[in-house]
């Protein structure tokens, strides 16, 4: 059944390969997105960070190109339907207060995870909150369909905006926190991030092309499981294969490591919903 | 020390019985980075060797090419291809390498395929769970290390 969309999706995207670029340059319905840039002036270790479209095939590439080929964008329509739709005690919908529609996010998702009176928030800590406490609808789950749609939704508002996270002030403590889990060797395979996305990027593990790992483009649509991956789940993936015990997806540790993720990617501009093999 | 006396101790078991002890993986004696005796008391087997080079805990293609495995796809390019890699080290020190590279190469990302301690977050196996708690397996038995060394001392140039 998956490999069947995947397989028609696939081939939607072929024919557009023969109009692909060039590889090194994404514009998407004419707008140009930025996939290469001067590293920010805390990674010591890179000079230059690359989004991970630069180091997918040209097949995967041209999905992203045209947002008729993207299958990530069913979702985002799933999504605008989700922001109408009234939901819990309060009989509201995200419509009801957010007159304007998902546009009034423009840039917001550039700018996140945040903290907000002391706490590091993601935004699907901001859109449960809103869910639970001003409509009295149920939260949605972090990696679940509709939550990771929305996220979808939001984080569109600002593709083509750079990622400029704040690193410092009140968020210097979890970057720091998110810094230190990035360089930790876990598990019986002991491996760091870095090891993978930061020494050994543009190589091949076994069949994978290793990028720098970059969250730029997330939620991303992944050919392999034709669905919305959250940034968490990505990560406990990525733990998980080195024979660790991973991290829950939404836990304060997974929090820390997505603000330090998107600060190694300031300087990028927002691709999401990126399409990912 | 310690380690010294355990070895001849087997040496001593090995030379009146015949059956030879297994270096446990909190025991190796490395010098210089090399380990000397077999792990297993036992000679390695170089097909089975070859077959480890591709499969689970061993997996040592997913890193480096070996051009006489070239049947196999995708081979990595993490670390050097080993081809020739005999003409390069010695029995010993494949042996080394194999059981616990971070000892002949600092902070290097190989895995270490003998050791049981000192992980962080240890895992059971894939699952992303927590380590049941009972004794830790290390990625390759002491056999399929000398069956992998077996193998890596027949990749002459
Ligand atoms: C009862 C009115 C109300 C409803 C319903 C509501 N919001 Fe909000 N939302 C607000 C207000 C007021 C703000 C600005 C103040 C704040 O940040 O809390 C806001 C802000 C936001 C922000 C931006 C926060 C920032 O830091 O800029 C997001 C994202 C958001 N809402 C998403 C949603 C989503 C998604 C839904 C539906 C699931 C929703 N909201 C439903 C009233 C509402
Ligand atoms: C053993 C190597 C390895 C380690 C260690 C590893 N990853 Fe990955 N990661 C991969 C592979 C392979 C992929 C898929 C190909 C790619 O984009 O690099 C991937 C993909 C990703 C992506 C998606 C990139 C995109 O553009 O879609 C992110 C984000 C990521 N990893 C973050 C992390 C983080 C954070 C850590 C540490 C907690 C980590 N990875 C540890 C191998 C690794
Ligand atoms: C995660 C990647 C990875 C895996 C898996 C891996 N290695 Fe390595 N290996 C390396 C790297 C990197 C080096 C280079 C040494 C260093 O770290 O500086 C290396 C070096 C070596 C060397 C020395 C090569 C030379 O020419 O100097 C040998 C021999 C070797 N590995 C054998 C193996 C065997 C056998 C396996 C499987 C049981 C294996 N490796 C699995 C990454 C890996």
């Amino acid at each position: 059944m998956k490999i069947g969309a995947w397989t028609a999706v696939a081939m939607l995207g072929l024919t557009s390969v023969t109009l692909a670029q060039d590889g090194n340059t994404l514009s998407i319905d004419g707008e140009t997105i930025v996939t290469e840039a001067v590293a920010p002036a805390h990674l010591e270790n890179l000079d230059t960070i690359y989004s991970g479209w630069r180091f997918r095939t040209s097949e995967t590439q041209a999905l992203q190109i045209d947002d008729f080929d993207n299958p990530a964008m069913i979702f985002v329509d799933q999504a605008l339907d989700l922001f109408e739709a009234v939901d819990g005690s309060e009989g509201k919908s995200c419509s009801s207060c957010h007159t304007d529609g998902p546009e009034e996010f423009a840039g917001l998702h550039a700018s996140m995870p945040k903290v907000v009176d002391g706490k590091l928030v993601v935004m699907e800590d901001l859109i449960n909150s809103h869910r639970q406490d001003v409509m009295g609808a149920e939260p949605w789950k972090w990696s679940g369909a509709d939550m990771q749609a929305m996220v979808a939704l939001i984080g569109l508002q600002s593709r083509g905006t750079p990622m400029d996270v704040t690193i410092d002030g009140d968020a210097a403590p979890f970057w720091e926190k998110g810094k230190e889990l990035y360089y930790t060797r876990f598990g019986q395979l002991e491996m760091s991030c870095a090891n993978c996305h930061e020494d050994n990027y543009g190589t091949m593990i076994r069949a994978d092309h290793l990028s720098q790992g970059q969250i730029n483009g997330f939620p991303t649509y992944r050919l392999k499981q034709a669905k919305l991956i959250s940034r968490h789940n990505r990560f406990r993936g990525c733990i998980r294969d080195t024979r660790a015990e991973t991290f829950a997806e939404g836990s304060d540790e997974f929090r820390a490591l997505e603000l330090y993720v998107a600060s190694r990617s300031n300087g990028l501009h927002v691709e999401t919903p990126a399409v990912r093999q | 020390m310690y380690f010294r006396l355990g070895l001849s101790f087997a040496a001593v078991i090995c030379a009146t019985v015949a059956v030879s002890e297994e270096v446990k993986p909190t025991e190796v004696l490395f010098v210089d980075g090399a380990v000397e005796a077999s792990l297993s008391g036992q000679p390695g087997d170089p097909s089975s060797g070859a077959d480890i080079m591709n499969k689970g805990a061993g997996n040592c293609i997913a890193c480096h090419q070996v051009s006489a495995l070239a049947h196999l796809p995708f081979q990595g390019e993490i670390g050097p291809p080993l081809d020739g890699v005999a003409d390069r080290w010695s029995e010993a020190e494949l042996r080394g390498i194999v059981t616990n590279a971070k000892i002949m190469f600092e902070d290097s990302m190989m895995p270490s395929f003998y050791k049981t301690e000192g992980f962080i977050r240890l895992g059971d196996e894939y699952t992303g769970k927590a380590h049941g708690g009972g004794e830790v397996q290390p990625l390759l038995t002491a056999q399929q290390i000398e069956d992998v060394v077996a193998y890596l001392v027949t990749l002459k140039e």
